[in-house]
């Protein structure tokens, strides 16, 4: 055989798996868009589930998606950019940062049930937050730290070396280097790997089942002070999350359309986490050319 | 006749030629005493004594891997976190090389050029203006000044005076080099420290480049790493040569290109070697 024809047959097949991996994916993705689409409706998006009757929606558990997203975000966007810098920017390569990246290998591969068990033992229990919204946003952020602080060293590591050059050889201390020259330039990856990350979260399930728990206490849209128990903002609350929910229904649900409140639910999410996926390109390119074109 | 030629001999077979400067229109304003530099436990500098004239342009010449470039970033400590460096750098009368040295401040007064033009990811006018900015200038007609006598000095206003909200990012490869040019002009440093600011451009930009140069050092002192002999020629009224670690020879850029006192030297320049 020769060379040519070898190299025909390694692209036939690349070309095969490549091709396997897509329709797969695509056969995955129609099946949960087809049937899920057509049982969504302003009423399924936005009512309250109902236990043992037909017609319930998923709008608190919508809702609570995204205001744990939201927390757990703010809690680990900043410890992640903060260790990220001092890895990246600071931190000598010794026996101490070593440890601390082996730590973030090792808890980024942490299943994320024993992430959800931990988060159960030492919030719920130990620190008695009870099954809340703050104890789910907590657990969120051990599983998400790692990934996250390794996306934005990575982000870090795409600006060249000559810019921080650049920066100091101008008499600006490493501090300001760091804030004025190398974070607005890293702005468009970090904000890809955040919106990327926030999809993951978005779907995260094994971890909240035993944080945040597993109902959705009715929500008065109407009060906003966080101290109260039917208040949306109030973070001590149980809150079962759309991921959490499908779960939930799928292995114990008893509402007779069960399945049909399934399928709308897993539509939800992969439309929710494509849109996060869209949103990160686009804002990303977006951005990089804001900086860098004409 | 025959003591002439002794001399010449004898010159011939110094091991190394480095003269000290006496040009009062010209004094003494940076000089390295016994200054070594060590990556690791490897020194790559052995010693580098050298002085530097105020208002003139000196050229370190040597090939690769000679240590002209160590001993140029040693100067304003761009090799702090990499290297050891030992001995003084005397500016102004002042060792720079110690550690009570205000590093930040004193690279406001020794300012450098790298070999790869390294614009920020900001527009054009914030190239210039951000730093000026932290060190406490504000007001809009203050900064608009310097920003426009830095982009004069560095030959870059008729080009970009349009175009000063756009990103310094499309700007072309000599273009870009010019205004870090005026980028570090702009905080008006003393010494300007250039690491082979050319090689990355086109002939047409680097004969600009140089022409900037000629103009600059009416202000600024000027000391520059090349790998291209006849831009040492062109634009240095000082040359060094380094070989291996060490500076062989120091002299007049006339001398160092015609009548050199190191063999070594006058295998380089002529290049035999290098």
């Amino acid at each position: 055989m020769n060379s040519k024809t070898q190299n025909k047959i390694a692209i036939g097949g690349l070309y095969g798996i490549a091709g396997l991996v897509v329709l797969i994916l695509l056969a995955l993705l129609g099946y949960i868009l087809v049937s899920g689409v057509p049982q969504l409706s302003w009423h399924f998006l936005t009512a309250p589930g109902k236990a043992f009757l037909k017609g319930g929606g998923v709008g608190i558990q919508l809702y609570n998606s995204f205001y744990l997203l939201i927390l757990a975000m703010l809690i680990s966007f900043p410890i992640a950019l903060g260790a990220a810098v001092y890895l990246y920017e600071y931190a000598k390569d010794n026996w101490v940062t070593t440890t601390i990246r082996t730590a973030i290998e090792i808890l980024s591969s942490l299943p994320s049930v024993v992430v959800g068990l931990f988060g159960f033992l030492f919030f719920v229990v130990k620190l008695h937050l009870g099954f809340s919204i703050l104890s789910g946003a907590f657990a969120l952020t051990f599983f998400n730290l790692p990934l996250l602080t390794r996306s934005i060293e990575d982000s870090l590591r795409t600006i060249s070396d000559v810019q921080r050059e650049g920066g100091l050889a101008l008499g600006l201390s490493r501090w300001e280097t760091v804030t004025r020259v190398i974070l607005p330039a890293a702005v468009p990856s970090i904000l890809t790997g955040v919106i990327l990350s926030a999809g993951r979260v978005f779907g995260e399930a094994a971890a909240l089942i035993y944080t945040a728990g597993q109902s959705a206490p009715a929500l008065d849209f109407t009060d906003w002070n966080p101290f109260n128990i039917s208040s949306p903002l109030n973070p001590m609350r149980p809150a079962e999350t759309l991921a959490v929910h499908i779960w939930k229904i799928n292995s114990e649900g008893i509402m007779p359309d069960a399945k049909a409140i399934s399928s709308g639910s897993s539509a939800v999410l992969v439309i929710a986490i494509l849109l996060f996926n869209f949103a990160a390109r686009y804002l990303g390119k977006r951005l990089y050319k804001r900086l860098t074109s004409a | 006749m025959f003591v002439n030629n002794d001399v010449k001999n004898a010159m011939a077979m110094e091991e190394r030629h480095v003269i000290k400067l006496s040009d009062p229109d010209h004094p003494v304003i940076l000089s390295t005493e016994d200054l070594h530099v060590y990556y690791g436990k490897k020194e790559a500098l052995f010693e580098g004594d050298l002085e530097f004239a105020s208002n003139q342009i000196t050229a370190l010449i040597g090939p690769s891997g000679s240590g002209k470039s160590t001993y140029l970033r040693s100067l304003n400590r761009m090799n702090d976190r990499i290297a050891t460096v030992t001995g003084k750098i005397m500016y102004r009368g002042v060792d720079i090389n110690q550690p009570s040295i205000d590093v930040y401040e004193m690279r406001r007064r020794v300012g450098m050029v790298f070999q790869r033009p390294n614009p920020f990811a900001k527009s054009i006018y914030d190239n210039i203006a951000f730093a000026l900015r932290l060190r406490g200038v504000t007001g809009k007609h203050k900064l608009d000044e310097i920003v426009e006598t830095s982009l004069k000095q560095a030959a870059l206003w008729d080009q970009v005076k349009d175009d000063l909200n756009k990103s310094a990012l499309a700007l072309s490869g000599g273009q870009a080099q010019r205004l870090c040019i005026a980028r570090a002009i702009a905080i008006k440093p003393d010494i300007l420290l250039l690491d082979e600011p050319a090689s990355a451009l086109d002939p047409v930009s680097t004969g600009q480049l140089e022409d900037t140069l000629l103009s600059l050092k009416e202000h600024y002192t000027i000391i520059i790493v090349t790998h291209n002999m006849q831009q040492a020629a062109r634009i240095s009224e000082y040359t060094a040569f380094f070989n291996q670690g060490r500076v062989l020879e120091y002299d007049t850029t006339s001398h160092i290109f015609t009548n050199p006192s190191v063999q070594v030297t006058s295998d380089y320049v002529s290049g035999n070697f290098g």
